[in-house]
């Protein structure tokens, strides 16, 4: 890697002077994507702020929501008591990222903010139809997510904690790439009072979505087979070396169907 | 004397002695190894897979902080360093010979594929290396690439001395007469397949380390080889020209080579070279994107086949067309294993009366192929497998049954086989017959039946396979083109004490030579393995030797040391009939100890050890003092273990997914020195053939760039893709060799892909499925079974 300047900051307003302090400056999470990619020299930034001492890392029942810190780390949430108690297909998406030293690393805002179009946590945001808050703003779930590696968060703006709304009933199940074992198709699905939410991840050219027609389905009908009829396009569907889009297109469905418990 | 406590001889499975180092992370490999004053290099690699080099300015570079030296093509061929050559060559079918373009260090004029290296930089820290490497500009005039190798005479020609990017075509067996079997056949069964590219993954990636001394002017390099010793022959004969004693290669603990560290790389040669020219020791460790680039890569042949059956079900020919991709230079053997070691084994277990096999070698502007675990048997065994089976499927036999009518019989060893090999010694049906019931072949109609009832298609196949290790004798070797000898060679030194010290030709890198060495020794003289040391690796120390490579280390490496203590207990006679005031002739070496026959009159084996070293009362006019003894071993023949395996599978029909569930391994590999360390050899073995069966693919785009070429795309089989694996023995000792010992290494990855890919067409032969490639991927199988519906459906 090209040698760079690295602060650690004790509170996100510091953070945040530290990162106009320099030029071209990037904020430095769990850093699962980040480190690989200042070592294989594909960025050089002028500094790394490390957002890790800044007190990002509790969970909280926020009575109707989960609330997360942006820094909560994903074996922390795989281990939570409260996540497994009110979301545990949250628990279970966290247990099932990377492998053992990527939980005990990555985090959930560096994953969220990051925005991988494989990457499983965008898919729990959508589905659970979370808020993000930053150190300016809360931004629905909705409104997050505007294309592959893209978000709505501005230069300079943190992401501080998620609240992720209880469902009744969830779950998350992903296909992993073979070799990489990054969700070559993940779904979670979500049951509220109002409906149901689908949402998918690591099949999308645009990154995570949701599935309308699968909603709609299963909305009026929460069973496997209401899927049964469905006919899922593979357009917009990424197509590369391990998953061709009409290949990605039936494992959403399956994944989809699986995931409905 | 010495009480002997425990003797950990041949055949008990001792845990490997080495493994305390490497468990706890304390293996000495090369890139551990730093020498004062020492430098980095950092290789510019072309991002471009073929290209004339119009102008290469390293001006802005060789001013970069902390550069100690930027050099290129033009600087080796300047000092007049030779590049590496190939070890084996082959006639063509029209009489010339392989066309052996050269490889230069640096690349001189052109860049024939992706990680061709154009220039080497010298700082004091890689990552100044690296940044100095930024600034070099090169000018290339970009060259239409040839990736398809099967269509490779026709793309634009790579090497002015390779004609039609042919390097070679050669044929082996009788043509005519194989053809005539194929036309009076009463049935042809036809296929082609390809045997999928690999990449070799050796956990410790290579590196080199050389350090120049200018006043005895001789070098020392540390590098990660499989065989030193030819490293050190290749360097000084045909690159320096400098005498193999001022060079000193050790290959200290290596991490892995499945083949891709047999080679001599011109990373290594340029670390030579750098280390005097700048007088200063250089080193150069490869990171994983370099290994994927630049390590040799495995297999890539596709084989079209046709195997001619008689009314009676009994082969009477096999025809084999091959085209295999060699990559952009010739590597040392990357000639001999899509040919020698691949065409010869064509026979199989069978007894097959004609075989005709023709090879073309190919040039394209991808990175050199050649041995990887198996080495062109793996390439024979699939084809030949394969085709067993769907010959068995086409005529309506169970494959076992099919198998069983062609196998060469109990009493026909020494067979001779059509294709130059004269197998010593085998007898297929026990393992075939034990495999079968280690699976329970029996009631597999009952498991598919219940994996159907979950939707799941369960399907079994196997394949028995033959290999040959040790590659011999010399003399059969050099006929056939091979430009080294093949024997091997050990040094026992008996130390004052007794203990021993065991210096061997072979190497090892992760195939627990220490333990299973030190059993031989230990058994031989009686003694306990852990007054055995085994020492290995390091050219001053050890007698010249070939290293490892092709299953031959016990074969031919502990039968040498087997010679040598052969020598010391001959010799320990003596000393023991002069002690005990005996005839020679009336000493018998039993249990560690010497006793005149009929008599209580002993001598230990530390006694005469001692004597030899303090010879007060010895007989100094018949015999030196001292037990120390060389033997230089060259086998008579190959070895052939031979085996079958059996796959069961499960296959998800909603995603394609390919479960192994069960899998049987009955091989037959001679007498087992250390059974422990030869299961572990074959779940080796069978974990890598499934991971080309499934899920490995080194893939190219059109344009020449690997696109397989990190772990985000290049798919390992991981342990949850791997079954409990099931094993047992047979046993048909080797005829040739004291021991009784074949080889056991590359057998789980030449027996295995066949054996999966039968079964994953068996599961799916329910669809009418008659077909799959390699690797059998979720995405394959799942778009093999929506064909087949639609195929119904219409």
């Amino acid at each position: 890697m090209y040698s760079t300047k690295y602060i650690k900051p004790n509170s996100t307003l510091e953070a945040l002077e530290a990162i106009k302090s320099m030029g071209e400056g990037k904020f430095l999470a769990g850093g699962m994507t980040l480190i690989p990619t200042l070592k294989q020299r594909l960025a050089s930034p002028d500094g790394l702020v490390d957002i890790s001492g800044c007190d990002l890392d509790s969970i909280s029942d926020e009575g109707d929501a989960i609330k997360i810190g942006a820094m909560t780390k994903h074996a922390s949430v795989a281990e939570s008591g409260l996540v497994n108690k009110a979301i545990p297909a949250l628990a279970k998406l966290a247990d099932g990222i990377g492998d053992r030293q990527v939980r005990n690393r990555g985090t959930l805002g560096g994953s969220v903010a990051n925005n991988d179009p494989s990457a499983c946590y965008p898919s729990a945001v959508l589905a659970l139809n979370a808020i993000v808050h930053t150190n300016t703003r809360s931004i629905e779930a909705d409104a997050f997510f505007t294309g592959m590696f893209e978000t709505a968060l501005e230069e300079n703006e943190i992401i501080e904690a998620i609240s992720f709304s209880k469902p009744t009933k969830a779950n998350y199940v992903k296909f992993p790439n073979p070799a990489s074992r990054y969700a070559m198709v993940g779904v979670f699905v979500a049951q509220f009072n109002d409906g149901v939410r689908v949402a998918v991840t690591g099949a999308g050219e645009g990154g995570v979505f949701r599935h309308a027609e699968m909603e709609a389905a299963l909305s009026s009908n929460y069973n496997a087979d209401a899927l049964s009829a469905l006919e899922i396009s593979s357009e917009g569907l990424i197509g590369d070396l391990h998953a061709s889009p009409e290949y990605r297109a039936s494992l959403i469905k399956e994944m989809t169907r699986r995931a409905i418990v | 004397m010495n009480e002997v406590t425990k003797i950990d001889g041949i055949g008990s499975s001792v845990r490997r002695t080495e493994d305390k180092k490497f468990l706890t992370g304390k293996g000495r490999y090369t890139d551990d190894i730093n020498r004062p004053g020492q430098v980095q290099a950092y290789f510019l690699r072309s991002d471009v897979a073929h290209a004339e080099i119009k102008s290469i300015d390293t001006k802005a570079a060789q001013s970069a902080p902390g550069v100690v030296g930027v050099f290129t093509g033009s600087d080796i061929a300047a000092d007049k360093v030779g590049g590496p050559i190939c070890g084996w060559v082959v006639p063509c079918r029209d009489g010339s010979s392989t066309k052996e373009p050269p490889h230069p260090l640096l690349a001189q004029g052109k860049v024939r594929f992706v990680g061709d290296a154009v220039a080497v930089v010298v700082a004091e820290t890689m990552e100044q290396a690296k940044s100095a490497a930024e600034l070099i500009d090169v000018d290339y005039n970009e060259l239409t690439p040839v990736v398809d190798f099967v269509n490779a005479e026709k793309g634009t020609q790579i090497h002015e001395e390779v004609p039609n990017n042919c390097y070679f075509d050669w044929e082996l067996g009788d043509e005519s007469a194989t053809n005539k079997a194929i036309e009076s056949a009463a049935k042809v069964v036809k296929l082609s397949v390809r045997n999928n590219r690999l990449v070799p993954n050796a956990m410790e990636p290579r590196s080199a380390l050389a350090e120049y001394d200018s006043l005895d002017e001789s070098y020392t390099l540390y590098t990660t080889s499989q065989n030193p010793h030819l490293t050190r022959l290749v360097l000084a004969a045909f690159m320096f020209a400098i005498p193999e004693s001022k060079l000193r290669v050790i290959a200290p603990d290596v991490g892995g080579g499945f083949g891709s560290k047999i080679y001599v790389y011109i990373e290594e040669a340029v670390c030579v070279w750098a280390s005097k020219k700048i007088g200063r020791p250089v080193k150069w460790t490869a990171d994983r994107t370099q290994a994927f680039l630049t390590d040799c890569h495995g297999r890539d042949h596709v084989n079209d086949v046709q195997l001619a059956l008689d009314e009676k079900n009994k082969i009477i020919g096999l025809r084999v067309d091959t085209v295999c991709n060699l990559g952009a230079y010739l590597s040392a053997f990357s000639v001999v294993v899509p040919t020698i070691l691949h065409g010869t084994l064509l026979s199989g277990q069978y007894d097959i009366p004609a075989i005709y096999t023709n090879v073309k070698g190919m040039a394209t502007n991808t990175v050199n192929v050649d041995a990887y675990r198996g080495a062109g048997r793996p390439e024979a065994t699939y084809l030949l497998e394969r085709t067993m089976e769907t010959a068995a499927k086409e005529v309506g036999m169970d494959p076992a049954e099919f198998r069983r009518i062609n196998f060469i019989p109990k009493d026909a060893f020494p067979y001779q086989t059509q294709v130059a090999l004269q197998y010593d010694i085998g007898d297929y049906e026990p393992h075939l017959d034990k495999a079968m019931e280690m699976i329970d072949y029996s009631n597999f109609e009952k498991r598919r039946a219940e994996a159907a009832k979950r939707g799941m298609y369960r399907g079994i196949g196997m394949s028995s396979y033959i290999e040959a290790c040790g590659l011999a004798p010399s003399a059969v070797v050099g006929a056939l083109g091979g430009r080294v000898g093949q024997w091997e060679s050990a040094s026992v030194r008996v130390n004052p004490t007794g203990t021993i010290s065991v210096f061997t030709g072979s190497h090892s890198h992760g195939q627990g030579h220490a333990t299973t060495f030190a059993q031989i020794v230990a058994d031989k003289l009686g003694i306990p393995m852990e007054n055995v040391e085994v020492i290995h690796g390091d050219t001053d120390k050890t007698p010249f030797g070939m290293g490892s490579y092709g299953s031959r280390s016990l074969a031919s490496g502990g039968s040498a040391i087997s010679k040598a203590v052969d020598k010391i207990i001959n010799k320990s006679k003596k000393i023991a009939a002069h002690l005990l005031e005996a005839s020679e002739d009336d000493i018998d070496f039993k249990d560690g100890k010497f006793v005149v026959g009929g008599t209580d009159k002993e001598k230990a084996f530390s006694e005469i050890a001692l004597a030899a070293y303090v010879p007060h009362n010895y007989p100094l006019e018949t015999l030196e003092p001292g037990l120390e003894e060389n033997a230089f071993y060259d086998p008579t023949n190959f070895v052939f273990p031979s085996g079958t395996h059996i796959a069961e599978v499960e296959i998800d029909p909603a995603t394609g997914v390919v479960e192994v569930v069960d899998w049987a391994a009955c091989d037959d590999f001679g007498n087992l020195v250390n059974p422990m360390i030869v299961e572990g050899q074959v779940h080796g073995g069978i974990a890598q053939g499934i991971g080309q069966a499934l899920l490995e693919d080194a893939h190219y785009d059109e344009n020449g760039q690997l696109l397989t070429a990190s772990y985000m795309d290049y798919c390992m089989p991981r342990a949850d893709d791997l079954p409990s694996f099931k094993v047992g023995y047979t046993n048909t000792p080797c005829t040739h060799n004291d021991l009784g010992v074949k080889g056991c290494g590359e057998a789980g990855a030449i027996a295995s892909p066949p054996a999966l890919i039968n079964a994953v067409i068996d599961a799916l032969s329910p669809l009418g499925v008659t077909d799959m490639s390699m690797p059998a991927t979720s995405q394959k199988v799942w778009k093999a079974i929506q064909e087949s519906q639609s195929v119904a459906a219409e």
